[in-house]
């Protein structure tokens, strides 16, 4: 294949398959740097979690990407361009840290938020009427931040951030202060923006909503980037090749290459055993020799949940 | 539209809208009118007559104290001893005991009274007892009525300003008080609408909206944003102030004129006759001469703010209100970024408010020197100029030395606001850490 071609197909992909890429970020400060040669690809319409203890430098880049700082090296492309000022537009950004004017009222301020996104004010209300509708609020229009409840400023808080139908929206732990049923009226809200085509970065210390939510994950610690992909490729990486079985009877002549890691009975009498298998094996010869000798009643592959290869990544990079 | 203007009208919209701004602002020239319709209605109420009565041994008394419309004067003709135990009975206010020789040892006056005495009236009496004696004594020297009565001159000296070329008379005084009153209210106004723009900056940080605000715009914009638009609801008080103040004036006095007018009259009078002494007559109160005296105090004050050239002052005022507002509420404004609490200002408050408090001190002495090296030095430093300047430029400063201020004072809020946005934008996303000078610092030379 000729360079040429090679090059035009480079271009392709980033321009339309990943909204956003951040190529070799640095961004440092007087005694430490936040950011070291991090390169993230977040692709569209995905929703794209950003794992990471605390003070790994998430916030630095979430940062970057919306123009708040500039980095000291690398660059950050949106939908195939160099952020520029225009793209404030197309972001939409829930910042952790997240506050509003308390003595202004709901409407008033939504209104200029939007404003300063660049919308112009008709816009701005025809979009809030919408979201207004939508989260059954109308009522608040003129009330005062001070008179709502911290969840009900969230959600106001959620129409800022989305009401200027932003491409790509960045949520910085966004289910913090909400109640359950405010929490899956977001959870629902961010799937529908995703099948709407938008994109989602989703940062978050709760792996739950990880699980549930996310397609994409990146876990940066300490500066660097650790770990990225589709949450099936991970998991794929991080498999351990062992497997559950609960059953009756007793276990013998388990073959050597076969490890049996741990047993337990469980509350209704079963034995709950943990095997692990050579990663070359096949899993059909465990199963055949089990059949052989036990009643089983369950039997599967130990999955790694995201909160182990959370815990396992950081431990790993942190030795 | 944009940004910086959308954050300029929230920010005054926002600040004009509030109720202790309409307060202030109705308040204000109400406080104002208040303190002048008091001293006015004192003036009127003081004006009723007290009667005092004279108990004269001398005889030489008789006839020269004259009834005005504060004092009347009665002769009693009983003894001393016995006027002092009725002359509180009878409606006095006072009772005045002149002693036979009176004349020889003049210290022997008496005045008797329930209460204090009020030490206008011990004025007025003493004066026109010693005016009287005077006349007596030179008389009895052999000098006539004419000539002593042409010999009373009142003499009001008119100080005139060279410099000027018209040569219009000048009133020190009058210079004195426009200068320090334009030198207070530039000190009074950085100083609040300073801290409104340091407590912005801190309910932004402290309420976490800045990270959204930051998202859409660059932090120069917002925190000029915040300066321009607090200037101007300092600007919009100033103005409702002047014209609520002049409009409450006009209705005031066209109500409560006539009383006032009276009130004022018989203040004149009082004084004029106070300083006629014994020989003035009401005929003498009438005198071209004696209203001349009474004009004139009007006339210095009037002839003094004619002289000033006042577009300059007014100009020089607006400019050194907005350059030294811009100066210092940049600084404000950065101290509000760099701290986490209203507590934690203080420590970065002090640099800030010794220029400011040391002008206003420094000012006194300028007063009285207006043209010296301190006086120089001072209206030409940035931090101090806004203050010190304003109270030489009635007075009357070189054209050279109030360019070169200007200048330097624009140099310094380019300078002072440049300063502020570099620790600004660092320090409104920097949380929970207390910052010393040394990180400040830092941040200035923080990249990007």
């Amino acid at each position: 294949m000729p360079p040429t071609v090679t090059l035009y197909f480079n271009h392709f992909t980033s321009s339309v398959t990943n909204i956003l890429e951040t190529h070799h970020l640095v961004k440092q400060y007087a005694d430490h740097r936040a950011l070291d040669d991090v390169s993230l690809s977040v692709p569209q319409g995905s929703i794209f979690g950003l794992l990471g203890p605390n003070g790994a430098g998430k916030t630095s880049l979430i940062r970057i990407v919306n123009q708040i700082t500039a980095p000291d090296a690398g660059e950050v492309i949106l939908a195939g361009e160099r952020l520029k000022p225009g793209h404030i537009r197309r972001i939409g950004y829930l910042p952790e840290e997240r506050g509003l004017y308390k003595k202004m009222k709901v409407g008033e301020q939504l209104l200029y938020l939007a404003q300063l996104k660049g919308l112009t004010e008709k816009q701005a209300m025809d979009k809030l009427k919408i979201w207004f509708v939508k989260f059954d609020i109308k009522t608040w229009w003129d009330k005062q931040v001070d008179d709502l409840s911290k969840g009900m400023q969230q959600k106001v808080q959620f129409v800022a951030t989305v009401m200027h139908d932003p491409d790509l929206i960045i949520l910085d732990e966004p289910f913090s202060g909400f109640d359950p049923i405010n929490a899956n009226l977001i959870k629902d809200e961010i799937l529908e923006l995703r099948d709407r085509g938008k994109t989602i970065i989703f940062s978050t210390h709760r792996m739950e909503s990880v699980e549930e939510l996310c397609d994409h994950i990146a876990l940066i610690n300490r500066s660097h980037k650790v770990l990225d992909g589709t949450k099936q490729a991970i998991k794929q990486q991080f498999k351990t090749h062992t497997y559950h079985v609960e059953y009756q009877g007793t276990l013998t002549d388990l073959p050597p290459a076969f490890t049996v890691l741990n047993t337990r009975t469980t509350d209704d009498g079963f034995t709950r055993t943990n095997i692990q298998i050579p990663p070359d094996a096949a899993v059909n010869d465990l199963v055949r020799h089990l059949l052989d000798r036990v009643t089983v009643r369950s039997f599967g592959e130990n999955i790694p949940s995201m909160n182990d290869i959370f815990i396992k990544a950081v431990g790993q990079t942190n030795a | 539209m944009n940004t910086t203007i959308l954050i300029i009208k929230r920010e005054y919209l926002v600040r004009v809208r509030k109720r202790s701004f309409i307060i202030m602002t109705i308040l204000g020239p109400l406080l104002i009118f208040g303190f002048y319709a008091l001293i006015g209605w004192a003036a009127v109420s003081s004006a009723s007559q007290k009667k005092i009565a004279i108990v004269d041994e001398s005889g030489q008394f008789s006839g020269q104290f004259k009834d005005d419309d504060e004092l009347a004067f009665t002769y009693e003709k009983q003894p001393l001893e016995s006027a002092k135990k009725t002359f509180v009975k009878q409606g006095y206010e006072a009772l005045v005991f002149i002693p036979k020789d009176v004349i020889k040892q003049p210290k022997t006056v008496q005045i008797f009274a329930e209460k204090n005495v009020n030490f206008n009236l011990q004025n007025n009496i003493e004066r026109a007892i010693s005016k009287q004696i005077e006349t007596i004594k030179l008389k009895d020297a052999g000098i006539n009525q004419q000539i002593i009565q042409d010999a009373k001159v009142k003499v009001s000296a008119q100080t005139v300003n060279l410099s000027k070329a018209d040569q219009k008379s000048s009133n020190s005084i009058a210079t004195m008080i426009i200068g320090w009153v334009c030198a207070f209210m530039i000190y009074i106004s950085v100083f609040i609408y300073g801290t409104q723009v340091m407590r912005g900056v801190m309910e932004e940080k402290t309420n976490r909206i800045v990270e959204v605000i930051i998202s859409s715009v660059k932090p120069i914009q917002l925190m000029m944003g915040k300066i321009i638009g607090v200037g101007l609801v300092g600007l919009t008080q100033f103005l409702l102030w002047i014209t609520l103040t002049v409009t409450l004036f006009t209705v005031g006095s066209a109500v409560v004129g006539d009383k006032a007018t009276r009130g004022q009259q018989a203040m004149q009078t009082s004084g004029a006759a106070g300083a006629m002494g014994g020989q003035a007559t009401v005929e003498a109160m009438n005198s071209p001469e004696a209203k001349q005296a009474q004009q004139s105090v009007v006339a210095d004050v009037m002839q003094a703010i004619d002289s000033l050239n006042i577009p300059l002052i007014v100009g020089c005022f607006l400019f050194y209100f907005l350059g030294g507002y811009l100066l210092y509420s940049a600084l404000f404004g950065a101290v509000g970024a760099a701290v986490d609490n209203e507590t934690e200002t203080q420590q970065f408050m002090v640099p800030i408010t010794i220029p400011i408090i040391g002008a206003i001190a420094i000012s006194q002495f300028v007063v009285k020197d207006p043209d010296g090296p301190l006086a120089f030095w001072t209206s030409m430093f940035p931090l101090t100029s806004p203050i010190i300047m304003m109270v030489r430029v009635p007075v009357g400063v070189p054209a050279w030395q109030l360019i070169l201020s200007m200048a330097l004072l624009v140099l310094g809020f380019v300078g002072t606001t440049w300063l502020a946005a570099r620790i600004y934008r660092v320090g409104i996303l920097m949380y929970g850490k207390k910052p010393s000078y040394k990180e400040l610092s830092k941040w200035v030379f923080y990249k990007g």
